[in-house]
């Protein structure tokens, strides 16, 4: 019986070991690649016999290579004013719907909610071209202001994890306060936000990150080159050099990687809500 | 009894505001007949011509005009922007109506209670009424407006393409006119063997694919969760946060870096395979080995996040059963097969349906590792790996289809949404949703 549960250890801990060098392996060689010299994907060993910091003092100094324009610098700050706007509207929007439709039983509410849902069944491509007609005619077209409203607009559709957050905060505190005098909106900035700080984080970032890497909608509202977000940038370095740059995308990439990973890594404490939010709660 | 909900109610269909007035509600009656007058006034002087243009599309397109010697290129009408007009226009009107529905109830609603002898409520009063009564919409009012332009608008917009000849290179606004064509699009996507072959042939995939990818993640991340949950195993956090990082990886990232990854020629996978003395294999570039990529690059993805949910799961499996079981003489095999197993299935069920419904809108995935490559000559500008999704994509961006993408958008929303009702229907707690407070 004790060798058996030893063996069976042992052969958990072998799987598990495979697992993890499956899961941290592309992690691990993009950025051993970003210090890496030349510019090609080809390695001889995971380390690299020299390491290098070029790649990186190429993507933040303008023009010091000629053959090649990444304006690098300019699409991360691009990226965020951007997301930092669009977090503000953003998490604001996302916030009173959710609060609205949690503690309101108002006309019309079941069929709003149905609406959200049935929205979400569309592809959200199906709106690209329409979107694209209706900033032309709003004159809007390649501007970071018509990015900003399309990605805080959108924000309210989320709504459902926020919505079963404030669920769940007791509404006896509400009726007390009611009782006291105090009107909706002082419930709301007085009450229910200083208690809800844990998914205002939750939303923020969400908010935050998903301009970080959306590069659908960026890559057809911005048209031109040095108005590009990071994504859509990346995502050029990728498709027009055909992994010819691979070193300077490794570069890019971990510096993208990095703040956006230890950022979302928070938002995984309410993973499990926002998979079962839309599923089981109308 | 009646007399004068009756009255004040006809009086408000006659004209808006009448009604109010009636129930002497001088103030809410201006305003109710102002917004009349305005209404009338835009709709018939501004939206006419734009709720007209709506069912023509434009009677000319891009034509020549001779002025003097010389024949001059005019601008036609411009069908597409027609459209968008015609369909804010409607917009427009159904807030008019509706607005008109309401002024009917309000005076109805006054009038009865006039007729039960309560005196009307004054215009101060009935403000702070809705302002209390109405917060919610007033919550709801700037979240909807965005929505309404940013999304129902779009879509409503798209889906009305799907029943029109938009599309290159003969109907492209504004050389040439847009016409409604009714079910023709549907009937080619259907029956045309160009296009029939490619939808039934992605179609066939994209269902392939959403099951595949659905339960390798799902059964994968069950297969991790409890390796990690052993009685005996060290370190349970640690192996949680290693695997946990993929999940926090933008997707975009990881998967350009698979790509490269995955590269014929210098990417280290086949470098590893050379180093074995094997071959190495075409993995994104036959359209077989594509497929198997995909699915395993989504397993890599994927896999997290169904393990943080079963992980969670575990620990909410009361601990008196195992113990039931064990005094009962359960071998670990048996209480594993008869208590863990069916708890997690039954917990999990309905997310297993939504992440399906999921997969087959999966976009990233697809698009960022193969781009739908490698491409086949028996499909019309679709590869082997191309989802519905990424070919309506190709289709709107690089092809201009426009009337095709419509189409295969409302195909795909009529896929998702009888899975979405099916999985409803069968979830209680959609139902029970108060049942907490």
């Amino acid at each position: 019986m004790k060798a058996k549960t030893r063996l069976r250890l042992l052969l958990s801990y072998i799987v598990l070991i495979i697992l993890a060098i499956c899961v941290l392996y592309p992690a691990l060689w993009t950025i051993m690649s970003s210090f890496k010299e030349g510019k090609s994907l080809f390695t001889d060993s995971i380390i690299p016999k020299k390491l290098t910091l070029d790649h990186y003092r190429d993507l933040f100094s303008l023009n010091s290579r000629t053959d090649i324009d990444i304006p690098y610098f300019k699409w991360y700050w691009n990226t965020l004013v951007v997301a930092t706007w669009s977090m503000i509207i953003g998490t604001f929007i996302q916030l009173l719907t959710a609060y609205a439709f949690s503690r309101f039983r108002f006309n019309g509410r079941k069929s709003l909610l149905s609406t959200v849902l049935v929205l979400g069944m569309f592809p959200g491509f199906m709106s690209l071209i329409a979107i694209y007609l209706i900033l032309i005619q709003m004159n809007m077209l390649d501007t970071h202001m018509a990015l900003i409203l399309v990605y805080s607009a959108g924000a309210a559709l989320g709504l459902f994890v926020a919505k079963g957050f404030f669920d769940t905060i007791p509404r006896s505190l509400e009726e007390a306060a009611r009782i006291d005098g105090a009107d909706h909106l002082t419930i709301f900035f007085r009450i229910i936000l200083p208690l809800s700080r844990p998914i205002i984080t939750y939303i923020s970032l969400m908010t935050f990150t998903g301009a970080w890497v959306d590069f659908i909608f960026a890559g057809l509202i911005l048209r031109s080159r040095d108005k590009w977000t990071i994504a859509v940038g990346l995502y050029d370095l990728v498709n027009a050099y055909n992994s010819t740059e691979f070193t300077l995308f490794a570069a890019g990439a971990v510096l993208v990687a990095i703040p956006i990973t230890i950022l979302f890594s928070y938002t995984q404490r309410f993973l499990v809500a926002g998979l079962t939010a839309g599923s089981s709660k109308g | 009894m009646n007399r004068h909900a009756t009255t004040a109610g006809w009086l408000s269909v006659l004209s808006m505001g009448l009604g109010q007035f009636y129930n002497r509600q001088y103030i809410k009656g201006i305003l109710f007949l102002t917004f009349h007058i305005s209404g009338l006034l835009l709709i018939f002087l501004k939206l006419k011509t734009h709720l007209i243009g709506l069912f023509t599309l434009g009677d000319q397109g891009q034509h020549l005009v001779k002025v003097g010697r010389v024949y001059k290129s005019v601008d036609g009408d411009n069908s597409i922007f027609m459209m968008v007009f015609g369909v804010f226009s409607f917009f427009v009107v159904f807030v008019y109506l509706f607005v008109y529905y309401l002024n009917v109830r309000d005076a109805i609603a006054s009038g009865r209670k006039r007729d039960q002898g309560v005196a009307s409520i004054s215009f101060s009063k009935t403000a702070y009424n809705a302002f209390t009564n109405s917060f919610p919409w007033l919550l709801l009012a700037i979240p909807i407006l965005g929505v309404l332009i940013f999304t129902v608008m779009p879509i409503i917009f798209t889906a009305l393409i799907a029943f029109t000849n938009y599309a290159g290179p003969n109907h492209i606004p504004p050389k040439n006119l847009v016409d409604w064509v009714g079910f023709e699009t549907f009937i080619h996507l259907f029956t045309l063997n160009v296009w029939s072959n490619t939808f039934f042939g992605v179609l066939t995939w994209t269902l392939i694919w959403a099951f595949l990818a659905t339960v390798t993640c799902y059964f994968g991340g069950i297969l991790v969760a409890l390796l990690i949950n052993q009685q005996g195993i060290r370190l349970k956090g640690m192996w949680r946060t290693i695997y946990i990082i993929p999940y926090a990886i933008p997707q975009f990232v990881s998967l350009l870096v698979f790509r490269n990854m995955l590269n014929e020629k210098f990417g280290p996978i086949n470098q590893y395979f050379r180093y074995f003395g094997l071959e190495g294999l075409p993995w994104l570039n036959d359209p077989f080995w594509a497929k198997v990529s995909v699915i395993v690059v989504n397993m890599w993805i994927g896999i997290p996040v169904s393990m943080v949910l079963v992980l969670g799961m575990l620990t909410t499996i009361p601990k008196d059963l195992y113990e039931a079981a064990e005094i009962d003489g359960a071998s670990p095999w048996m209480r594993f097969r008869s208590i863990t197993m069916p708890y997690i299935l039954f917990a999990t069920a309905p997310i297993l349906i939504t992440q399906f419904a999921g997969n087959i809108n999966s976009f990233n995935v697809i698009f960022l590792l193969t781009g739908g490559r490698p491409v086949t000559a028996d499909y019309n500008n679709a590869g082997a790996t191309d989802l519905l999704v990424t070919w309506l994509y190709k289709l709107t961006l690089n092809l201009s289809q426009y009337n095709f993408a419509g189409a295969l958008g409302i195909m795909i929303f009529l896929i998702i949404a009888s899975i979405s009702i099916f999985s409803f229907t069968r979830t209680r707690s959609f139902r029970e949703e108060d049942m907490i407070q």
